[in-house]
């Protein structure tokens, strides 16, 4: 009942009266005045009726009568309980709200700087590793628990407590890799010593060691390893990508293509039977678990360090690479990327994606971490800290709230995925608001005021000179180019977009 | 010596021939002499077929009839199908193929190197995954194209669920329970709970409480309408004018034959009905002595006809109307023809004096009625004549109540289909309302949306996004060495930026500062005027064409001239300065302060029509603006400079049309329309301002899973079912009700 239906207009209006008299004890005398048109002379009418109602009674029965009368209906005044907020009447005439465009301009303007003045993402830096975090990995149905691998043991994370639960030595060495079971009970580990353990996610009891539930010896270094999202699955690479069954010790399937090493290998998440996989020979290769052979690959000018497939879309996935961009490709065109990000400043180590697959998160060896839309060519985002390292590891948190870098000098960060967002549960009228001044600034992202402010990021002078070096650097090759065209044949120099550029052949 | 030599040939023969009774001897000398004789046969090349000796059969003698000792005899392909002959479906076919097999030399190609069998498989392969992912294609572009995703896609529908969802595994198990559920399911009666019956749902599904409510309403009005029509219909009665009911039944009868006409059109079978009828009242006329000249008014008209022509008019008039009445409907058929000119001709000859069109007109007398053929069907093609009104209202009274009552039931039933049709209309509408608003709502989404349906490829090639020009594609954050922390910071920040901004402005052309378009274009018409130099070029006289009609003699003009008659040709008929200067005399017209008026008329004096204020007063009251600045193109007669711009404003104002848009009164129309709660109801305020993607707080985001592709399949298939209930359209929301809900479990 409490929307546009009670606008003002409607509050007082001259209802039409009948009085059906069944048990009523009303007088009415149709010619008591005769001029009818008199409005207040109406009312004297009624009031009279009712006094005389009061003061005589007496029954006469009237069918029916139609008397016009001023009245408010009590809903459109009378809130429901005292707890409710006043109701306030709108009268929308536009009239009577001139400068509506000014108005919200200035709104949305306030919002704009109130944006970049509450964007605060940094929340919490989780510390105890005793080296630098190689690997991180997610809980698939618990958010507030976290695993990270160094390169010296793993530690299991609480996140809301912002604590190490648990700390095991899992390998001699670095842990390359590792991934929780999709039920969630346990996880596996790989590592320099050539060995994959499966480990229990609850914490041993008291007297109990520290012991993995398996472990497999394999014949040389493992460099990654994914799970299956549904069966017992699982995948390592590292001269040759293995496909395991958990409960056996041998590989049921191993692809290898030529190449002599795999950095990373993932499943994916929709299509739950394909992988791709970055090999050392800068190409990126396909393969259906199903299938004896692999699918496809591609060579790219760069080697590409890790990849990650969209989750909410089957067939994208986007890979890092050593030539400062990340790459998203459609698997079933391997032939040019679908859009190429640039941004970083230097190779880009991790990427992740949002669980929405709307957005994705990127970590470089240049100390910062870049969030992508997964259309545009540039990131919306930049997040860096003075003490923050090379980024390693990054993972957006399933909830889609927040992110989790993982860097060289043996920190986790918390940020969040949202700069200026406030945490927790937001009252309703305070949802509304956010909502409008969101919708506002998309209203006017295109006025130069608001994209300068909404746009604006500071940066370490080091990586912002680094980047305009680049940006000299990438202009003057254009020049060149374009120079170079102007001076030789015509069509003796075809125009490569900046998309076919990376990509060297596709092998079939 | 016969033998001696027997002995040798036999030993030289013995590698090749091998025979069981080789070792015997000569014994039975009958026998040598056989296989010596074949000795020598075969030493000859000649291959005879040999006569196979049964020995040992089941282990020699093969069913194929092929001597599994050989004989020495090689083994033929036609040997091997000899058997197959002698059955009656004769494999001649396989014969054929066997023969060709035969000549057939070629030897089988090597299998192909590993390598090369490997690409094939993996081409194989790709191409099938590669088909099976673009499943997802429809999925992806929806969830792409949708206003609202709410995450986790599959989330359970929020309020009390049903015990059956909740307890899966429960079963009747005494026998008590099992009857009584039996019977309960016999009666289509829910089984846990007070849950609706199927029969409740299947109303609750019908008719939501807004439909509803729009049903009832409707319903009143229409019942508020019948009595509307009633009491009119009553009113028309009591009025003893009978000029006026015969006014009333004269339309009525001509609306009736022109809706009779369109029934036969556009819905023959009520139109048949409608015969039916009239029929049926043709019958009741026959029946009745109506019309027929019997009655008190018509006896005593007949007294009179003798002497009055009228009377005797009317008396016709009145036999016509029950001859029109009686007469059977006739179908121009070929038979009906020739029916009526024999009756025409076993017309009765006589001609009376009173009434003389009598005979014609009354079918008594043709004599043709009991001859007629049944009413047929067809007749609806030709409604029927109404006959004109007679002086005597009375008489045909009842006729024209019938029809009264059919117009009124034809006018019911025309007021509810209306009403029907309004009501789906509505439907329509609102769904229409709903769009026009989101659409106007969301004018840039759709506008994407129509871009990114616009730039989308066909399935074969990769999709072009909008990252398309990738190096030239602008950053989306403005990356500086100045951290803002407070509202002054971003102050400032916006201060450097406008400065800096307007300085770029300013070097910009200047076409671009006006964002209205018509002003726009007159800059564009500008420029390009401005790009030919009028006073090389043209000379103001050039209004006529001197072309020569063939090339004459006058060929080595030098190109220079050549080029100008030629552009002195193109550009005759505009004449681009006077245009220019008209232009700039306007623009200045423009700017000139104006005089305003602020005289009241009838202000401290007489006034009306005719009356002018007076002078002094006209003097007093009129105000004079103090002259603006000089223009800047003051002394520059070639160029305008617009004076429209305001560079204070222009810091703020958006100087390039943005990406999706296509012209600017699209990307006006966006910025125009409020968004706040103080120019927009409520509801469409949340709807506007409604979050693209929704998440909840402390919720797992799984992938997308499988069943969803499958249900999206579905549901293509099926086409989108339309929400009449809610809001909110029926694409707005992609929030799935499956069971299958997402893991939650809080950081807190």
């Amino acid at each position: 009942r409490r929307d546009s239906s009670g606008t003002s207009r409607s509050n007082w209006k001259i209802n039409t009266m009948i009085m059906k008299t069944n048990n009523s004890i009303y007088l009415c005398r149709q010619s008591f005045f005769p001029s009818r048109n008199s409005f207040f002379s109406l009312i004297f009418s009624i009031f009279f009726f009712l006094m005389e109602s009061l003061v005589c009674a007496s029954f006469i029965h009237i069918h029916a009568m139609k008397v016009k009368v001023l009245s408010r209906n009590p809903d459109d005044y009378v809130r429901e309980t005292k707890l409710d907020i006043q109701r306030v009447p709108r009268n929308y005439d536009p009239s009577l709200h001139p400068f509506e465009v000014p108005r919200e301009y200035t709104r949305a303007l306030n919002a704009t700087k109130l944006e970049r003045v509450f964007a605060k993402p940094f929340l919490a830096s989780l510390d105890g590793h005793r080296d630098g975090v190689n690997c991180m990995a997610k809980h698939p149905k618990s958010l507030s628990t976290m695993l990270s691998g160094s390169c010296d043991g793993e530690v299991v994370w609480n996140l809301t407590k912002r604590e190490c639960v648990r700390t095991l030595q899992a390998h001699e060495g670095f842990v390359r890799g590792m991934v929780v079971r999709f039920c969630g009970t346990s996880f596996f580990t790989v590592g320099d010593d050539k060995t994959i353990k499966q480990w229990k996610m609850e914490t041993p009891g008291y007297g109990e060691e520290e012991e993995p539930l398996n472990t497999i010896l394999g014949k040389s270094v493992f460099t990654s390893i994914d799970h299956h999202q549904k069966e017992g699955v699982f995948v390592t690479c590292g001269q040759q990508v293995d496909i395991w069954d958990e409960q056996r010790s041998s590989p049921i399937r191993s692809f290898s293509w030529g190449v002599d090493s795999f950095s990373c290998v993932r499943f994916n998440p929709v299509e739950t039977e394909l992988l791709a996989s970055c090999a050392s020979d800068r190409s990126i290769v396909l393969y259906d678990m199903r299938e004896a052979t692999p699918l496809k690959k591609v060579i790219m000018n760069m080697r590409s360090n890790t990849l990650c497939w969209n989750p909410m879309e089957a067939y994208n996935f986007t890979c890092s690479n050593e030539d400062y961009n990340l790459y998203t490709y459609d698997m079933r065109y391997l032939d040019k990327p679908f859009t190429v990000h640039m941004d970083h400043v230097s190779a880009v180590l991790d990427v992740d994606y949002s669980p929405t697959g709307k957005e994705f998160v990127s970590a470089s060896f240049d100390k910062t971490i870049r969030i992508f839309p997964k259309d545009s060519g540039h990131s919306r985002e930049v997040y860096h800290t003075k003490r923050m390292q090379h980024v390693i590891s990054i993972k957006w948190s399933s909830d889609n709230k927040y992110i989790l870098s993982a860097s060289d000098e043996m920190n986790i960060r918390l940020w969040k995925a949202n700069a200026s967002e406030k945490l927790g549960l937001l009252a309703p009228r305070e949802k509304a608001a956010v909502n409008y001044s969101q919708k506002l600034k998309e209203k006017f992202q295109h006025h130069p005021q608001i994209r300068r402010i909404s746009r604006h990021r500071h940066l370490p002078k080091s990586i912002y000179s680094q980047s305009k070096e680049l940006r000299v650097m990438k202009e003057a090759r254009r020049r060149k180019e374009r120079n170079v065209r102007k001076h030789s044949k015509p069509g003796s120099m075809p125009v490569v977009t900046e998309k076919e550029k990376h990509v060297v052949t596709v092998v079939k | 010596m016969d033998d001696e030599d027997d002995e040798e040939l036999q030993r030289a023969l013995a590698d090749d021939i091998i025979s069981a009774s080789e070792d015997e001897g000569g014994s039975d000398d009958e026998r040598k002499h056989c296989k010596l004789l074949e000795a020598i046969s075969s030493l000859g090349g000649k291959k005879r077929k040999k006569l196979t000796e049964r020995s040992e059969a089941s282990i020699q003698v093969s069913e194929f009839t092929v001597n599994a000792e050989g004989e020495g005899d090689k083994i033929h392909l036609s040997d091997l199908i000899g058997t197959l002959d002698k059955t009656p479906s004769a494999l001649i076919k396989t014969k054929k193929q066997l023969k060709n097999l035969q000549h057939n030399q070629s030897t089988l190609e090597t299998p192909l190197t590993r390598k090369e069998t490997e690409k094939i498989q993996r081409e194989v392969a790709f191409e099938k995954t590669s088909k099976e992912v673009s499943r997802w294609q429809s999925v992806v572009l929806q969830n792409q194209k949708a206003e609202q995703l709410v995450f986790p896609l599959n989330q359970e529908p929020s309020g009390p669920k049903r015990i059956e969802q909740v307890v899966a595994g429960w079963k009747a198990q005494t026998p008590l329970e099992q009857e009584i559920f039996s019977l309960l399911r016999m009666n289509k009666q829910p089984l846990h709970d007070p849950v609706l019956t199927p029969t409740e749902e299947a109303s609750l599904r019908a008719m939501s409480l807004e439909e509803a409510k729009i049903r009832r309403a409707e319903l009143q009005k229409t019942r508020v309408l019948q009595s509307y029509y009633e009491a009119k219909a009553k009113r028309g009665k009591r009025i003893k004018s009978k000029k006026y009911h015969r006014i009333q039944k004269k339309v009525m009868r001509k609306e009736y034959l022109k809706q009779f006409d369109e029934m036969v059109k556009t819905d023959p079978a009520a139109a048949l009905e409608e015969l039916k009828k009239m029929e049926l009242s043709r019958m009741k006329e026959r029946m009745s002595l109506k019309h027929q000249n019997s009655g008190k008014w018509a006896k005593s008209k007949a007294i009179m006809a003798k002497y009055d022509d009228g009377a005797r008019k009317a008396m016709q008039k009145q036999l016509e109307v029950n001859k029109d009445l009686t007469q059977k409907l006739v179908i121009p058929a070929d038979e009906d023809e020739e029916d009526e000119e024999e009756s025409a001709e076993t017309l009765p000859d006589f001609v009376n004096d009173v009434e003389p069109i009598l005979d014609q007109v009354n079918p008594w007398m043709r004599g043709k009625l009991s001859t007629e053929p049944m009413m047929e069907e067809s007749n609806r093609l030709h409604p029927p004549v109404w006959p004109r009104e007679v002086g005597k209202p009375g008489e045909g009274r009842d006729d024209q109540e019938e029809d009264e009552e059919q117009m009124e039931e034809t006018e019911e039933e025309s007021l509810l289909r209306g009403f029907e049709e309004r009501r789906k209309l509505r439907q329509t509408e609102d769904v229409k309302v709903s769009d026009d608003e989101e659409a106007g709502l969301s004018n840039f989404t759709s506008l994407f949306h129509g871009l990114v349906n616009h730039m989308e490829p066909p399935a074969d090639q990769p999709k072009a996004g909008p990252g398309l020009g990738q190096g030239e594609s602008p950053a989306l954050l403005e990356e500086g060495l100045v951290r803002v922390r407070t509202l002054e910071d971003v102050e400032l920040l916006s201060q450097d930026i406008s400065a800096s901004d307007t300085a770029l402005l300013t070097t910009r052309d200047l076409g671009t500062e006006e964002t209205d378009t018509q002003s726009a274009t007159q800059q564009a018409d500008k420029k390009r005027k401005k790009m030919i130099d009028p006073n090389e070029v043209l000379t103001k006289e050039a209004k006529v064409i001197e072309m020569p009609l063939a090339p004459t003699a006058v060929e080595d003009v030098e190109d220079k001239e050549e080029q100008r008659v030629i552009i002195k040709e193109a550009f005759a008929g505009d004449d681009v300065i006077s245009d220019f200067l008209k232009d700039k005399r306007k623009q200045e017209e423009a700017g000139r302060p104006k005089v305003i008026d602020l005289t009241l008329p009838g202000w401290g004096e007489w006034g009306g029509l005719g009356l002018q204020p007076s002078r002094s007063k006209r003097k007093r009251f009129r105000v004079k603006v103090a002259p603006p600045p000089p223009r800047q193109d003051q002394k520059l007669p070639n160029i305008i400079i617009a004076e429209k711009r305001d560079s204070s404003i222009a810091a703020h104002q958006v100087c390039q049309l943005p990406f999706p848009f296509e012209n600017p009164i699209q990307f006006e129309r966006t910025i125009r329309s409020p968004v706040g709660r103080t120019w927009n109801t409520q509801n469409t305020v949340q709807k506007i301002t409604a979050p693209k993607v929704v998440t909840q707080l402390g919720a797992i985001i799984e992938p997308i899973a499988r069943e969803d592709l499958i249900k999206d399949i579905r549901q293509a298939v099926t086409g989108p079912s339309i929400n009449l209930e809610s809001d909110q359209g029926p694409q707005k929301k992609r929030r799935s009700q499956c069971s299958n809900g997402g893991y939650k479990s809080t950081l807190s």
